[in-house]
Protein backbone atom coordinates (compact mmCIF):
# COMPACT_ATOMS: atom_id res chain seq x y z
CA UNK A 1 0.00 0.00 0.00
CA UNK A 2 1.22 3.12 -0.82
CA UNK A 3 1.21 5.90 1.93
CA UNK A 4 -1.08 8.68 1.93
CA UNK A 5 -1.90 11.70 4.30
CA UNK A 6 -5.00 10.71 6.21
CA UNK A 7 -7.62 13.41 7.84
CA UNK A 8 -10.32 12.17 9.76
CA UNK A 9 -12.62 15.97 10.06
CA UNK A 10 -15.60 16.43 12.01
CA UNK A 11 -18.01 18.27 9.56
CA UNK A 12 -19.19 17.30 6.22
CA UNK A 13 -18.23 20.64 5.09
CA UNK A 14 -14.58 20.17 6.15
CA UNK A 15 -14.78 16.19 4.65
CA UNK A 16 -16.30 18.05 1.15
CA UNK A 17 -13.42 20.21 0.90
CA UNK A 18 -11.17 17.76 1.45
CA UNK A 19 -12.65 15.35 -1.45
CA UNK A 20 -12.96 18.09 -3.63
CA UNK A 21 -8.78 17.62 -4.26
CA UNK A 22 -7.04 15.69 -6.68
CA UNK A 23 -6.19 12.18 -5.47
CA UNK A 24 -8.42 12.27 -2.95
CA UNK A 25 -10.62 9.41 -1.60
CA UNK A 26 -13.38 8.93 1.06
CA UNK A 27 -12.98 5.94 3.52
CA UNK A 28 -15.95 4.85 4.99
CA UNK A 29 -16.14 0.76 6.13
CA UNK A 30 -13.03 0.82 4.28
CA UNK A 31 -13.81 -2.81 2.78
CA UNK A 32 -13.25 -1.74 -0.65
CA UNK A 33 -10.80 0.89 -0.80
CA UNK A 34 -8.36 -0.89 1.24
CA UNK A 35 -8.33 -3.94 -1.12
CA UNK A 36 -7.87 -1.20 -3.71
CA UNK A 37 -4.93 0.23 -1.75
CA UNK A 38 -3.39 -3.03 -1.31
CA UNK A 39 -3.77 -4.15 -4.85
CA UNK A 40 -2.15 -0.68 -6.23
CA UNK A 41 -5.53 -0.43 -8.18
CA UNK A 42 -6.29 2.76 -5.93
CA UNK A 43 -3.27 5.00 -4.96
CA UNK A 44 -5.00 7.94 -3.50
CA UNK A 45 -2.72 10.69 -1.82
CA UNK A 46 -5.40 12.03 0.40
CA UNK A 47 -7.83 9.60 2.40
CA UNK A 48 -10.22 11.27 4.07
CA UNK A 49 -12.14 8.92 6.78
CA UNK A 50 -16.13 9.70 7.28
CA UNK A 51 -16.14 8.25 10.31
CA UNK A 52 -15.84 10.99 12.85
CA UNK A 53 -18.95 12.88 11.56
CA UNK A 54 -21.68 12.69 13.45
CA UNK A 55 -24.94 12.18 12.44
CA UNK A 56 -24.20 9.87 8.94
CA UNK A 57 -24.88 6.70 10.59
CA UNK A 58 -28.29 4.93 12.55
CA UNK A 59 -31.74 3.90 10.89
CA UNK A 60 -34.44 5.71 12.25
CA UNK A 61 -38.21 5.06 10.91
CA UNK A 62 -39.77 8.07 10.96
CA UNK A 63 -43.34 9.50 11.98
CA UNK A 64 -44.55 9.37 8.38
CA UNK A 65 -43.48 5.79 8.06
CA UNK A 66 -40.18 6.69 5.81
CA UNK A 67 -37.20 4.95 6.94
CA UNK A 68 -33.99 7.19 6.70
CA UNK A 69 -30.59 4.46 6.38
CA UNK A 70 -27.64 6.47 7.31
CA UNK A 71 -24.78 6.59 4.53
CA UNK A 72 -22.24 5.11 7.84
CA UNK A 73 -24.59 3.01 9.02
CA UNK A 74 -22.97 -1.05 8.92
CA UNK A 75 -23.88 -3.08 6.39
CA UNK A 76 -24.78 -5.69 9.13
CA UNK A 77 -27.04 -3.21 11.10
CA UNK A 78 -29.08 -3.04 7.75
CA UNK A 79 -29.41 -6.38 7.66
CA UNK A 80 -30.64 -6.50 11.95
CA UNK A 81 -32.77 -3.53 11.60
CA UNK A 82 -36.21 -4.80 12.67
CA UNK A 83 -37.69 -1.56 10.78
CA UNK A 84 -35.59 -2.74 7.13
CA UNK A 85 -36.53 -6.36 7.79
CA UNK A 86 -40.42 -5.69 8.08
CA UNK A 87 -40.66 -3.11 5.88
CA UNK A 88 -38.27 -3.69 3.15
CA UNK A 89 -36.94 -7.04 3.22
CA UNK A 90 -35.26 -6.99 0.06
CA UNK A 91 -32.54 -4.69 1.32
CA UNK A 92 -32.19 -6.50 4.37
CA UNK A 93 -31.87 -9.79 2.59
CA UNK A 94 -29.45 -7.72 -0.15
CA UNK A 95 -27.39 -6.61 3.05
CA UNK A 96 -27.46 -10.24 4.47
CA UNK A 97 -25.69 -11.58 0.63
CA UNK A 98 -22.51 -9.26 0.76
CA UNK A 99 -19.15 -11.27 2.36
CA UNK A 100 -18.95 -12.32 5.76
CA UNK A 101 -20.31 -11.12 9.07
CA UNK A 102 -16.96 -9.69 9.70
CA UNK A 103 -17.10 -7.80 6.46
CA UNK A 104 -20.76 -6.46 6.89
CA UNK A 105 -19.26 -5.17 10.07
CA UNK A 106 -16.91 -2.89 8.79
CA UNK A 107 -18.71 -2.40 5.20
CA UNK A 108 -21.29 0.69 5.49
CA UNK A 109 -24.52 1.12 3.22
CA UNK A 110 -22.99 3.94 1.65
CA UNK A 111 -19.77 2.62 0.50
CA UNK A 112 -21.35 -0.37 -1.30
CA UNK A 113 -23.76 2.24 -2.95
CA UNK A 114 -20.95 5.13 -3.66
CA UNK A 115 -18.38 2.18 -4.84
CA UNK A 116 -21.28 1.79 -7.75
CA UNK A 117 -20.56 -1.68 -8.21
CA UNK A 118 -23.51 -3.11 -10.66
CA UNK A 119 -23.70 -6.26 -8.63
CA UNK A 120 -23.39 -4.57 -5.35
CA UNK A 121 -26.00 -7.03 -3.12
CA UNK A 122 -28.20 -3.27 -1.21
CA UNK A 123 -28.87 -2.16 -4.54
CA UNK A 124 -31.54 -4.24 -5.90
CA UNK A 125 -32.84 -3.51 -2.89
CA UNK A 126 -32.67 0.27 -2.47
CA UNK A 127 -34.18 0.46 -6.29
CA UNK A 128 -37.22 -1.58 -5.34
CA UNK A 129 -37.31 0.63 -1.76
CA UNK A 130 -37.50 4.09 -4.32
CA UNK A 131 -34.87 4.94 -1.84
CA UNK A 132 -34.15 8.70 -2.18
CA UNK A 133 -30.22 9.98 -1.77
CA UNK A 134 -29.15 12.88 0.31
CA UNK A 135 -25.94 14.32 -1.22
CA UNK A 136 -23.84 17.11 0.40
CA UNK A 137 -21.03 19.01 -1.05
CA UNK A 138 -19.41 22.40 -1.33
CA UNK A 139 -22.59 24.26 -2.60
CA UNK A 140 -25.37 22.57 -0.40
CA UNK A 141 -27.32 19.63 -0.43
CA UNK A 142 -29.24 17.63 -2.87
CA UNK A 143 -31.17 14.37 -3.26
CA UNK A 144 -31.02 11.97 -6.25
CA UNK A 145 -33.22 9.18 -6.32
CA UNK A 146 -31.57 6.19 -6.51
CA UNK A 147 -32.08 5.01 -10.13
CA UNK A 148 -30.65 8.31 -11.41
CA UNK A 149 -27.72 8.03 -9.52
CA UNK A 150 -25.11 5.53 -11.31
CA UNK A 151 -24.09 6.55 -14.77
CA UNK A 152 -21.65 3.17 -15.67
CA UNK A 153 -20.12 0.95 -14.00
CA UNK A 154 -17.81 2.47 -10.73
CA UNK A 155 -19.42 5.42 -12.16
CA UNK A 156 -21.84 7.90 -10.77
CA UNK A 157 -22.96 11.40 -11.17
CA UNK A 158 -21.33 12.72 -7.80
CA UNK A 159 -19.20 16.08 -8.41
CA UNK A 160 -16.28 16.20 -7.04
CA UNK A 161 -16.48 16.48 -3.28
CA UNK A 162 -19.72 15.21 -2.97
CA UNK A 163 -20.79 12.82 -0.43
CA UNK A 164 -23.58 10.18 -0.23
CA UNK A 165 -25.15 11.49 3.64
CA UNK A 166 -28.23 9.19 4.13
CA UNK A 167 -30.85 6.95 2.01
CA UNK A 168 -34.29 7.84 2.41
CA UNK A 169 -36.89 4.87 1.93
CA UNK A 170 -40.19 7.00 1.19
CA UNK A 171 -43.07 4.47 2.03
CA UNK A 172 -42.94 0.70 3.28
CA UNK A 173 -43.57 -1.92 0.66
CA UNK A 174 -46.00 -5.01 1.79
CA UNK A 175 -43.93 -6.91 0.37
CA UNK A 176 -40.40 -7.17 -1.50
CA UNK A 177 -37.77 -10.24 -1.45
CA UNK A 178 -34.02 -10.45 -3.38
CA UNK A 179 -32.48 -13.54 -4.59
CA UNK A 180 -28.66 -13.50 -5.28
CA UNK A 181 -27.77 -15.77 -8.10
CA UNK A 182 -24.33 -17.11 -7.07
CA UNK A 183 -22.51 -20.09 -6.21
CA UNK A 184 -21.05 -20.08 -2.54
CA UNK A 185 -23.20 -19.50 0.36
CA UNK A 186 -21.27 -16.53 1.47
CA UNK A 187 -18.52 -14.93 0.06
CA UNK A 188 -19.66 -14.61 -3.45
CA UNK A 189 -20.09 -11.69 -5.83
CA UNK A 190 -23.39 -11.48 -7.72
CA UNK A 191 -23.62 -13.42 -11.25
CA UNK A 192 -27.25 -11.56 -10.96
CA UNK A 193 -29.40 -9.71 -8.21
CA UNK A 194 -33.34 -9.35 -8.36
CA UNK A 195 -35.31 -7.72 -6.35
CA UNK A 196 -39.31 -7.17 -6.55
CA UNK A 197 -41.28 -4.97 -4.08
CA UNK A 198 -45.20 -5.35 -4.13
CA UNK A 199 -47.46 -3.13 -2.94
CA UNK A 200 -51.49 -5.22 -2.87
CA UNK A 201 -54.72 -4.08 -2.20
CA UNK A 202 -57.80 -6.96 -1.95
CA UNK A 203 -54.99 -9.37 -4.32
CA UNK A 204 -54.48 -6.61 -6.74
CA UNK A 205 -50.99 -5.30 -7.46
CA UNK A 206 -51.25 -1.43 -7.17
CA UNK A 207 -47.74 -0.70 -7.43
CA UNK A 208 -44.58 -2.96 -8.12
CA UNK A 209 -41.27 -2.32 -8.44
CA UNK A 210 -38.08 -5.07 -10.15
CA UNK A 211 -34.94 -4.11 -9.20
CA UNK A 212 -32.22 -5.89 -11.09
CA UNK A 213 -28.27 -5.83 -10.69
CA UNK A 214 -25.27 -7.23 -12.42
CA UNK A 215 -27.30 -7.30 -15.99
CA UNK A 216 -26.93 -4.08 -17.48
CA UNK A 217 -23.62 -1.53 -17.09
CA UNK A 218 -25.37 0.02 -14.22
CA UNK A 219 -28.21 -1.32 -11.46
CA UNK A 220 -31.51 -0.61 -13.53
CA UNK A 221 -35.55 -0.84 -12.46
CA UNK A 222 -37.39 -3.21 -15.18
CA UNK A 223 -39.96 -0.55 -15.83
CA UNK A 224 -41.50 -2.11 -18.40
CA UNK A 225 -42.07 -5.53 -16.28
CA UNK A 226 -43.41 -3.10 -13.70
CA UNK A 227 -46.35 -1.86 -15.64
CA UNK A 228 -47.64 -4.82 -17.02
CA UNK A 229 -48.33 -5.36 -13.17
CA UNK A 230 -49.87 -2.70 -11.67
CA UNK A 231 -53.99 -2.91 -11.16
CA UNK A 232 -53.69 -6.87 -11.49
CA UNK A 233 -53.59 -10.03 -9.84
CA UNK A 234 -50.49 -12.26 -9.93
CA UNK A 235 -51.55 -15.26 -12.50
CA UNK A 236 -49.24 -17.52 -13.96
CA UNK A 237 -49.75 -15.93 -17.23
CA UNK A 238 -48.77 -12.77 -16.18
CA UNK A 239 -45.95 -13.94 -14.15
CA UNK A 240 -44.48 -15.37 -17.60
CA UNK A 241 -44.92 -12.21 -19.33
CA UNK A 242 -43.34 -9.70 -16.56
CA UNK A 243 -39.91 -12.67 -16.56
CA UNK A 244 -40.13 -11.97 -20.09
CA UNK A 245 -40.18 -8.41 -19.61
CA UNK A 246 -37.88 -8.28 -17.23
CA UNK A 247 -35.14 -9.89 -19.50
CA UNK A 248 -35.45 -7.75 -22.22
CA UNK A 249 -34.69 -5.22 -19.92
CA UNK A 250 -31.32 -6.71 -19.40
CA UNK A 251 -28.23 -6.02 -21.36
CA UNK A 252 -25.78 -7.87 -19.80
CA UNK A 253 -22.27 -9.08 -20.36
CA UNK A 254 -20.42 -12.25 -20.46
CA UNK A 255 -17.58 -12.33 -18.19
CA UNK A 256 -15.58 -15.24 -16.48
CA UNK A 257 -18.50 -15.62 -13.78
CA UNK A 258 -21.06 -16.64 -16.42
CA UNK A 259 -22.12 -16.12 -20.13
CA UNK A 260 -25.00 -13.33 -21.11
CA UNK A 261 -26.99 -15.64 -22.16
CA UNK A 262 -27.46 -17.54 -18.73
CA UNK A 263 -27.31 -14.38 -17.20
CA UNK A 264 -30.91 -12.97 -19.21
CA UNK A 265 -32.12 -16.52 -18.70
CA UNK A 266 -31.70 -16.35 -15.36
CA UNK A 267 -33.49 -12.52 -14.80
CA UNK A 268 -36.76 -14.39 -16.30
CA UNK A 269 -36.35 -17.24 -14.17
CA UNK A 270 -35.53 -15.08 -10.74
CA UNK A 271 -37.81 -12.20 -11.75
CA UNK A 272 -40.80 -14.56 -11.54
CA UNK A 273 -39.53 -16.15 -7.99
CA UNK A 274 -38.49 -12.98 -6.52
CA UNK A 275 -42.19 -11.84 -7.77
CA UNK A 276 -44.28 -14.61 -6.58
CA UNK A 277 -42.33 -14.51 -2.86
CA UNK A 278 -43.21 -10.96 -2.67
CA UNK A 279 -46.75 -10.98 -3.24
CA UNK A 280 -46.78 -14.48 -1.33
CA UNK A 281 -45.62 -11.92 1.63
CA UNK A 282 -47.60 -8.93 0.69
CA UNK B 1 3.51 11.68 4.88
CA UNK B 2 2.61 12.60 8.69
CA UNK B 3 2.26 9.63 10.88
CA UNK B 4 -0.41 9.76 13.38
CA UNK B 5 -0.54 9.09 17.20
CA UNK B 6 -3.07 6.30 18.05
CA UNK B 7 -3.83 4.71 21.12
CA UNK B 8 -4.41 1.33 20.85
CA UNK B 9 -6.28 -0.62 23.83
CA UNK B 10 -5.26 -4.45 23.36
CA UNK B 11 -6.52 -6.82 25.50
CA UNK B 12 -7.31 -4.36 28.05
CA UNK B 13 -3.81 -2.30 27.89
CA UNK B 14 -2.97 0.94 26.37
CA UNK B 15 -0.43 1.38 23.76
CA UNK B 16 0.45 5.02 22.12
CA UNK B 17 1.86 4.37 18.97
CA UNK B 18 3.31 7.15 16.09
CA UNK B 19 1.79 5.24 12.81
CA UNK B 20 1.79 5.74 9.11
CA UNK B 21 -1.57 6.05 8.14
CA UNK B 22 -1.79 2.97 5.48
CA UNK B 23 -0.35 0.85 8.43
CA UNK B 24 -3.68 -1.99 9.02
CA UNK B 25 -4.55 -3.11 12.74
CA UNK B 26 -3.61 -6.81 11.89
CA UNK B 27 0.16 -5.25 10.61
CA UNK B 28 0.11 -3.28 13.58
CA UNK B 29 -1.09 -6.02 16.36
CA UNK B 30 1.51 -8.55 14.56
CA UNK B 31 4.62 -6.19 14.55
CA UNK B 32 4.28 -3.05 16.33
CA UNK B 33 2.16 -4.53 20.18
CA UNK B 34 4.35 -7.94 19.44
CA UNK B 35 0.69 -9.80 19.38
CA UNK B 36 1.56 -12.90 16.89
CA UNK B 37 -1.48 -14.53 17.29
CA UNK B 38 -3.44 -12.92 14.80
CA UNK B 39 -2.71 -14.37 11.50
CA UNK B 40 -2.07 -12.85 8.32
CA UNK B 41 -3.98 -15.02 5.32
CA UNK B 42 -5.15 -13.83 2.54
CA UNK B 43 -4.77 -9.92 3.36
CA UNK B 44 -7.94 -9.60 1.34
CA UNK B 45 -10.83 -10.13 3.66
CA UNK B 46 -11.60 -13.51 2.46
CA UNK B 47 -10.07 -16.25 4.69
CA UNK B 48 -11.07 -14.37 8.06
CA UNK B 49 -7.31 -15.26 9.78
CA UNK B 50 -7.14 -11.74 10.86
CA UNK B 51 -10.53 -11.87 12.84
CA UNK B 52 -10.17 -9.55 15.88
CA UNK B 53 -13.04 -8.19 18.20
CA UNK B 54 -13.48 -4.46 17.84
CA UNK B 55 -16.02 -2.97 20.18
CA UNK B 56 -17.60 -6.39 20.53
CA UNK B 57 -17.56 -7.12 16.58
CA UNK B 58 -15.70 -9.43 15.25
CA UNK B 59 -14.06 -7.76 11.81
CA UNK B 60 -11.27 -8.73 9.58
CA UNK B 61 -8.09 -6.64 10.93
CA UNK B 62 -6.69 -6.82 7.42
CA UNK B 63 -9.08 -4.63 6.49
CA UNK B 64 -9.39 -1.66 9.15
CA UNK B 65 -6.76 1.06 9.61
CA UNK B 66 -5.34 1.20 12.85
CA UNK B 67 -5.10 5.22 12.88
CA UNK B 68 -9.18 3.90 12.57
CA UNK B 69 -9.43 1.56 15.97
CA UNK B 70 -7.41 4.79 18.25
CA UNK B 71 -9.61 4.59 21.14
CA UNK B 72 -11.90 1.59 19.95
CA UNK B 73 -11.16 -1.61 22.64
CA UNK B 74 -9.73 -4.59 20.51
CA UNK B 75 -9.80 -8.15 22.13
CA UNK B 76 -7.37 -10.62 20.32
CA UNK B 77 -6.87 -14.88 20.74
CA UNK B 78 -4.10 -13.19 23.08
CA UNK B 79 -6.79 -11.68 25.45
CA UNK B 80 -9.49 -14.33 25.73
CA UNK B 81 -7.40 -16.76 28.65
CA UNK B 82 -8.28 -14.53 31.92
CA UNK B 83 -6.67 -15.46 35.40
CA UNK B 84 -4.49 -18.44 33.25
CA UNK B 85 -8.01 -20.45 32.53
CA UNK B 86 -8.64 -20.73 28.80
CA UNK B 87 -11.88 -19.06 27.37
CA UNK B 88 -14.69 -21.95 27.18
CA UNK B 89 -14.25 -21.74 23.29
CA UNK B 90 -10.64 -22.20 23.37
CA UNK B 91 -11.33 -25.07 25.73
CA UNK B 92 -13.56 -26.68 23.26
CA UNK B 93 -11.34 -26.24 20.24
CA UNK B 94 -8.59 -28.26 22.18
CA UNK B 95 -11.16 -30.93 23.27
CA UNK B 96 -12.86 -31.38 20.34
CA UNK B 97 -9.26 -31.61 17.94
CA UNK B 98 -11.19 -28.26 16.23
CA UNK B 99 -7.68 -27.52 15.22
CA UNK B 100 -4.97 -29.01 12.55
CA UNK B 101 -2.05 -27.00 11.16
CA UNK B 102 -3.60 -24.26 13.33
CA UNK B 103 -3.13 -21.05 11.24
CA UNK B 104 -6.60 -20.32 10.95
CA UNK B 105 -7.78 -21.07 14.62
CA UNK B 106 -7.67 -17.69 16.08
CA UNK B 107 -9.64 -16.45 13.35
CA UNK B 108 -12.29 -18.68 14.10
CA UNK B 109 -12.21 -18.86 17.50
CA UNK B 110 -12.88 -14.93 17.39
CA UNK B 111 -15.27 -15.29 14.66
CA UNK B 112 -17.06 -17.76 17.32
CA UNK B 113 -16.89 -16.19 20.54
CA UNK B 114 -18.21 -13.03 18.66
CA UNK B 115 -21.05 -15.45 17.50
CA UNK B 116 -21.64 -16.48 21.29
CA UNK B 117 -21.18 -13.71 22.93
CA UNK B 118 -24.25 -12.18 20.66
CA UNK B 119 -26.63 -15.69 21.04
CA UNK B 120 -25.58 -18.86 21.62
CA UNK B 121 -28.56 -20.46 20.61
CA UNK B 122 -28.15 -20.64 17.19
CA UNK B 123 -28.62 -23.94 15.31
CA UNK B 124 -25.92 -25.65 13.69
CA UNK B 125 -26.70 -24.62 10.08
CA UNK B 126 -26.92 -21.38 11.49
CA UNK B 127 -23.23 -21.54 12.66
CA UNK B 128 -21.91 -23.12 9.86
CA UNK B 129 -23.25 -20.22 7.60
CA UNK B 130 -21.78 -17.37 10.13
CA UNK B 131 -18.80 -18.95 10.12
CA UNK B 132 -18.64 -18.46 6.13
CA UNK B 133 -15.80 -16.12 6.14
CA UNK B 134 -13.46 -18.36 7.64
CA UNK B 135 -11.80 -20.84 5.68
CA UNK B 136 -9.81 -23.75 6.95
CA UNK B 137 -7.13 -24.67 4.45
CA UNK B 138 -6.51 -28.15 5.85
CA UNK B 139 -10.67 -28.45 5.51
CA UNK B 140 -10.99 -29.39 9.24
CA UNK B 141 -14.53 -27.83 9.55
CA UNK B 142 -16.32 -30.92 11.09
CA UNK B 143 -14.53 -30.79 14.23
CA UNK B 144 -14.05 -26.51 14.23
CA UNK B 145 -17.90 -27.07 13.96
CA UNK B 146 -17.89 -29.65 16.56
CA UNK B 147 -15.77 -27.01 18.92
CA UNK B 148 -17.84 -23.86 18.24
CA UNK B 149 -21.35 -26.20 18.93
CA UNK B 150 -20.07 -27.51 22.26
CA UNK B 151 -18.91 -23.79 23.45
CA UNK B 152 -22.09 -22.82 22.48
CA UNK B 153 -23.90 -25.06 24.73
CA UNK B 154 -21.53 -24.40 27.38
CA UNK B 155 -22.08 -20.55 27.34
CA UNK B 156 -25.88 -21.14 26.80
CA UNK B 157 -26.07 -23.70 29.58
CA UNK B 158 -24.12 -21.46 31.98
CA UNK B 159 -25.82 -18.24 31.06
Amino acid sequence: MKNFEFYEPTTLAEASRLFAQEHAQLLAGGTDIIIGMKALTEAPQSVISLQKIPGLAGITAEADGSISVGAMAKVREVELSPDIQQHHTALAEGAAEIGSIQIRNLATIGGNIAHASPAADTVAGLLVADAQVDIAGEDGERTVPINELFTGPGQTVLAPGEIITRFRLPSPTSGSHYIKHKIREVMDLAFIGVAAAVNLENGVITNARIGLAAVAPTPIRATEAENLLAGNELTPELLAQVGEAAAAAATPISDLRCSAEHRTEMVDVLTRRTLQTAVDRA
Amino acid sequence: MAKHHVNLKVNGDEHDLLIEPRKTLLAVLRDTVGLTGTKEGCSTGDCGACTVIVDGKAVTSCMVLAVTASGKEITTIEGLASDGELHPVQQAFINTGGYQCGFCTPGFIMASKALIDENPDRSEEEFRHALGGNICRCTGYTKILEAVLKAAEEVSATA
